[in-house]
């Protein structure tokens, strides 16, 4: 059984640790560095990014997820999780700084702007429901990065190697395909 | 085909909020304090609680000033509130971009015989509660998330600890009751069948549930999370204690850890002194804001 932790310290918590009870993983909570040890992933969730960061800081956990993602520790980052996982920030210093993206937050303004539509990401499925809360959006990638999907002209999923990010909540939905391809061709 | 104000988009952003602290803040420099303890939001307002029941008289929607200033000098969500069954108030917040409206007892009701009609608005809206009946009319009516009301503006958590034990009780009853039992349920609780129907098939409420009124210490955010909250609203305990940033950072790290007592005992080391509480024996029965809401 695949051991996945999902960072804990704030967020749609829930929702990715069942989601990935369902596909058959054993989900671990990550609220300090000791719940780190013999992961096979990590699961960054939606949350808010700046409460995230500070917890990072003062709970020592930013480094040692850093260098875990360094050392090729698969990661996947929803919204926050992707703001997280960014090398640059448009309007921000970065925070762990490991995924080879531009990051803008809050690029479809407020949340009376947040939206839900459907997706088709040729490499995962058709009709696949994405919610938009005041999402960010990845403005640039690097050479090695690979476009999963766009929307109205801008990346919303990208995958860096064993870095995956997207813009959107795919766990407030029951459709469990883009974990899915985590879990199964990245893990 | 995009589409916005969905009840999954409303009730989303509330999901995004669990496990945090939402700050009351009456201008851009506590917004900042705030924001840089880690609050998941701030609540724009022209008084903190506190001030309001000194003030007495009647408590209005902040001046819009106010809450564009907060908007302005954060990039975390900023929510304000507007008087229970106050349309107009809900729709001028909403017109100007605030992330969630708070259709709060807090201030003065405009209506006392109904709430705003919430499922109406792209913007989502917090409610307060007590009980189940009163979290599931809320619903009802639209709201994307709950508070549990406390006693607001009075720094003591035994009305916020009694308003999360009776809606966690209420919910685990449905929960084990049997399918042919809930219309009775929903008759005695005045609360919508089908939503009894609901949450007995989720094993919980469809939509988050904050605690608020009266958290004044690290331990009483954890003390509420303790007790089932999904987060927690600190109204007057921030700034209105003797050191806000060093509160606020405090109540964030123990609702983050809440199981962690040693940690808690650590980062509680000389706080200061906390804001001033009242006796809730000593509130006259109109005085008591958490009668507010039908």
């Amino acid at each position: 059984m695949k051991r996945i932790g999902v960072l804990a310290l704030q967020g749609a918590v829930r929702e990715h640790v069942q989601m990935l009870k369902d596909l058959g993983c054993e989900a671990i909570q990550v609220k300090s560095k000791q719940d780190l040890v013999k992961l096979d992933a990590l699961v960054l969730p939606g949350g808010e990014s700046t409460t995230m960061r500070k917890l990072l800081d003062r709970f020592d956990l930013l480094k040692p997820i850093r260098e875990l993602a360094q050392q090729g520790l698969p990661m996947f980052g929803t919204c926050a999780g992707l703001i997280l996982l960014a090398n640059h920030l448009v309007d921000d210093e970065p925070h762990l700084a490991v995924m080879d993206v531009v990051v803008a937050r809050n690029s479809y303004g407020r949340q009376v702007d947040s939206f839900e539509i459907k997706l088709d990401i040729p490499k995962i499925g058709v009709d696949i429901p994405a919610v938009f809360i005041r999402a960010p959006h990845i403005e640039a990638v690097g050479k090695n990065v690979e476009i999963l999907a766009h929307h109205e002209g801008k990346i919303i999923l990208a995958q860096d190697g064993h870095l995956l990010g997207c813009s959107f909540h795919p766990e407030l939905t029951p459709d469990t395909r883009i974990l899915e391809y985590f879990v199964s061709s990245m893990v | 085909m995009k589409q916005t104000g969905t009840e999954l988009v409303k009730r989303g952003m509330a999901e995004m909020q669990k496990g945090g602290v939402i700050m009351d803040v009456i201008n851009a420099e506590q917004a900042k304090i705030a924001e840089a303890a880690g609050a998941v939001a701030v609540m724009a307002l022209e008084r903190v609680p506190s001030d309001i029941r000194k003030a007495g008289g009647v408590a209005r929607m902040a001046d819009p000033r106010i809450v564009e200033e907060v908007m302005g000098a954060v990039s975390i969500p900023v929510m304000a509130k507007a008087r229970i069954g106050h349309i107009v108030e809900a729709r001028i917040l909403e017109a100007m971009g605030v992330d969630y409206i708070d259709e709060s007892e807090v201030l003065t009701p405009a209506d006392e015989e109904y709430h705003l009609l919430k499922s109406d608005y792209t913007v989502p809206f917090v409610c307060g509660c007590r009980d189940l009946g009163e979290a599931a009319r809320r619903i009802g009516e639209g709201a994307s998330m709950l508070r549990t009301k406390g006693e607001p503006g009075t720094g003591n958590i035994v009305e916020a600890v009694r308003h999360i034990r009776k809606v966690n009780a209420q919910v685990r009853k449905v929960v084990g009751m049997t399918e042919d039992e809930l219309m009775t349920e929903a008759k005695l609780l005045g609360a919508p069948f089908e939503l009894l129907r609901e949450i007995k098939r989720l094993g919980r409420l469809p939509v988050v549930n904050f605690a608020a009124g009266g958290v004044a210490t690290p331990a009483d955010a954890a003390l509420m999370m303790e007790l089932g909250a999904d987060g927690v609203f600190v109204g007057s305990g921030i700034f209105k204690s003797e050191n806000p940033e060093k509160f606020a950072r405090a109540i964030v790290e123990a609702t983050t850890h809440y199981k962690d007592y040693k940690l808690i005992a650590e980062i509680s080391k000389e706080l200061g002194v906390p804001m001033k509480g009242i006796d809730i024996a000593q509130l006259g029965q109109n005085e008591r804001m958490q009668e507010r809401g039908w």
